[in-house]
């Protein structure tokens, strides 16, 4: 399919069956019940799912493959944030001039720290993409506060005359492609099930497919092949006729669009931007995604992208009064001491959760949770092989 | 008329006088052998030829053209290949993933971006890689991870990875280093099946005599950063003046 493996279509079809269906997938509880927190199927989420989805796919093609760590994705995913609100202001309201400028503008600057950057690398290539990146911070908090909006950034008001097709009415104009407004909502009830298809999430979604698509062909192009050399021996490249650095350069701005990417249809579904999109933790945030999910595979930082939003948006929801409520079959005493040591793990401390599953996954599972599916897969196939007798002799897939 | 040649020469580091108006003329065609006692140059005077280090002084010139100044992607480029004493390789990756991306620097020079094109319909490239791998005799280890091979192995592929690029000068910085002698055996065959077959052009840094000796058509006698005599290996063996700075402690 689309000259990839049948392996690669595989996984392809997988994902794009998630991406469809994630409103039912995501939304297995009844409403009202008492389990209707656990779903994450409500448009906003789901958006930021595939958002940091395509975010992630854009690292790892970076870190996945080059092994060069950037601590300072965040900045190009702000870039193009600003890009796209500016283009929504100025040019039209539809979305997709926003976004193709967010991944141009994006692409420009990542090209120009990439530049730099690149003249070292290891720790202090890190450290310079994390000096570019608080620097953007700092001077989109301050001083191009005309350009940025400072403080309180950047949203559509009425006062904004696009060129094109602006409200004439003197209401707030929405973002939308040609004519259907990213909050378009079409909402379906089956029982006490509520599940709700959103434009904004659907538009998102097929943004991320095709971010995913390209990554698995770049994996499996002579050009993935040169960027993990360059993560093998740099030296050997060299003596090969080959220009290590320029590959690299060309990984970081290609990553640095898929940033960009994200940071548009972020400013499509949500039009507003603040400079705290830029700040340090940004950046350290899709390093977790790519490294809880497994760097260099391709379905890892999807994977943890969502892992992270479910916890962040989800669990971090739960508070005292819903833990009373699931231990209250415990005897009192009891039941107040289990809620006494649960409460950390959840509600504001899900940090605490997730730093404790990130700590486990890095010991344990170097390969992410990806990594975690493949022996849990490899256990069961083993199980399955034992029990038919031929099936020792088929060779594994 | 010489493939490589080397004039006049002059490195020097600090107080030390690494390479003293060095003459060498590398014929093509031939196996030409540099050696020497520890510290007389050798080292120096390769990695002035594949571009790490730029003489103070002299000139070399290869193929009509001259290398200095050039960096080792260029100077790879313009048909000088290199095989390192300890085998470099991408330790990562696959045995074919490895032979193919010379294949590619060869086909497509120092930089292409071909991020879409998938690796499995580049059949040229795979069909050159795969006869290459047959020929070093490594071709059922085509999927084997780099890193998980013998040392032998590891420099069977780091040599059919610079010969599939088809050098006109293939350098070698003490091949055998290090190696068990069955080893050692193995690659004094594999490039002599090399040399004849190909007919490649090749210049060798060597401590063992017994590979000097078995695999060099002239060899030059490097000492204290000069070259003491150059000359061929039944007269090398004989001369008074290597037997002096050199052979004296050797066994040949």
């Amino acid at each position: 399919m689309l000259g990839l493996t049948k392996q690669d279509s595989k996984l392809m079809l997988i994902v794009i069956g998630l991406v469809v269906f994630a409103p039912f997938i995501l939304n297995p509880f009844p409403e009202g019940s008492a389990m209707a927190q656990f779903n994450a199927g409500y448009p906003d989420l789901m958006q930021r799912f595939v958002i940091f989805g395509i975010f992630a796919i854009g690292f790892n093609l970076l870190f996945g493959l080059t092994g060069y760590l950037s601590f300072g994705h965040a900045a190009f995913l702000g870039v193009g944030s600003y890009a796209a609100i500016w283009s929504l202001k100025l040019i039209t309201l539809n979305v997709l001039p926003g976004i193709v400028f967010a991944i141009i503008v994006a692409g420009a600057f990542s090209f120009v720290v990439g530049y730099v950057s690149l003249r070292r690398s290891g720790i202090y290539f890190s450290i310079l993409t994390l000096a570019f990146a608080q620097m953007s911070y700092a001077l989109a908090y301050s001083v191009l506060t005309p350009i940025t909006g400072g403080e309180t950034g950047l949203q559509i008001k009425n006062t904004d005359n696009p060129l094109i097709g602006g409200p004439t009415d003197g209401s707030i104009g929405r973002a939308n492609l040609f004519g259907a407004e990213m909050g378009n909502s079409f909402e379906l009830n089956i029982g006490s099930w509520l599940f709700t298809f959103n434009l904004g999430y659907y538009i998102a979604a097929a943004f991320m497919l095709v971010a995913f698509y390209l990554s698995i062909r770049i994996f499996r192009s002579p050009f993935g092949i040169m960027l993990r050399a360059v993560k093998s021996n740099q030296q050997r490249m060299n003596y090969t006729g080959l220009t290590p650095k320029r590959y690299t350069l060309s990984a970081f701005v290609i990553s640095g669009m898929f940033a960009g990417l994200a940071g548009g249809l972020m400013v499509a579904m949500d039009t507003q931007v603040g400079p705290e999109r830029m700040f340090w933790t940004a950046s350290g945030e899709v390093v977790i995604m790519t490294i809880l999910g497994g760097a260099g595979t391709l379905l890892g930082p999807v994977l943890g992208a969502g892992f992270i939003k479910y916890m962040e948006n989800i669990v971090s929801k739960i508070n005292k009064d819903i833990l009373h409520e699931w231990f209250a079959f415990m005897p009192d005493g009891l039941e107040d001491a289990m809620v006494a040591f649960v409460y950390p793990f959840i509600g504001k401390g899900w940090h605490l959760t997730l730093g404790i599953m990130f700590m486990l996954v890095v010991i344990f599972l170097p390969g992410g949770l990806v990594e975690g599916g493949q022996r849990i897969a490899a256990k069961f196939r083993r199980t399955k092989n034992a029990e038919t007798p031929d099936g020792a002799s088929k060779p594994a897939e | 008329m010489a493939l490589l040649s080397v004039k006049g020469v002059n490195k020097r580091f600090g107080g030390l006088q690494a390479l003293g108006d060095v003459n060498l003329d590398v014929a093509e065609n031939t196996c030409h052998a540099i050696i020497g006692p520890n510290g007389a140059g050798k080292s120096t005077l390769l990695n002035v030829l594949v571009g790490k280090l730029i003489p103070d002084s002299g000139s070399v010139v290869f193929d009509g053209q001259s290398v200095l100044g050039r960096k080792p992607h260029e100077i790879n480029q313009m048909g000088i290949s290199r095989v390192f004493q300890t085998p470099e390789i991408f330790a990562d990756l696959s045995v074919m993933e490895n032979m193919l991306i010379p294949c590619f620097a060869k086909r497509d020079g120092a930089f292409r971006m071909h991020a879409i094109e998938s690796v499995r319909h580049e059949s040229d490239m795979i069909e050159k890689a795969e006869a290459m791998l047959d020929e070093v005799k490594m071709l059922d280890k085509r999927e084997m991870t780099a890193s998980s091979m013998s040392r032998g192995d590891k420099r069977r592929l780091e040599m059919a990875m610079c010969l599939v690029q088809e050098p006109r000068l293939l350098l070698l910085d003490e091949p055998t280093a290090g190696m068990a002698r069955a080893d050692t055996e193995n690659t004094i065959e594999l490039l002599k099946t090399i040399r004849k077959e190909r007919g490649v052009t090749m210049a060798i840094i060597e401590h063992d005599m017994n590979v000097v000796f078995s695999l060099a058509e002239r060899i030059t006698v490097l000492a204290q950063g000069t070259p003491l005599v150059e000359d061929t290996p039944d007269n090398i063996k004989g001369h008074p003046k290597v037997r002096e700075a050199y052979l004296g402690e050797a066994q040949v």
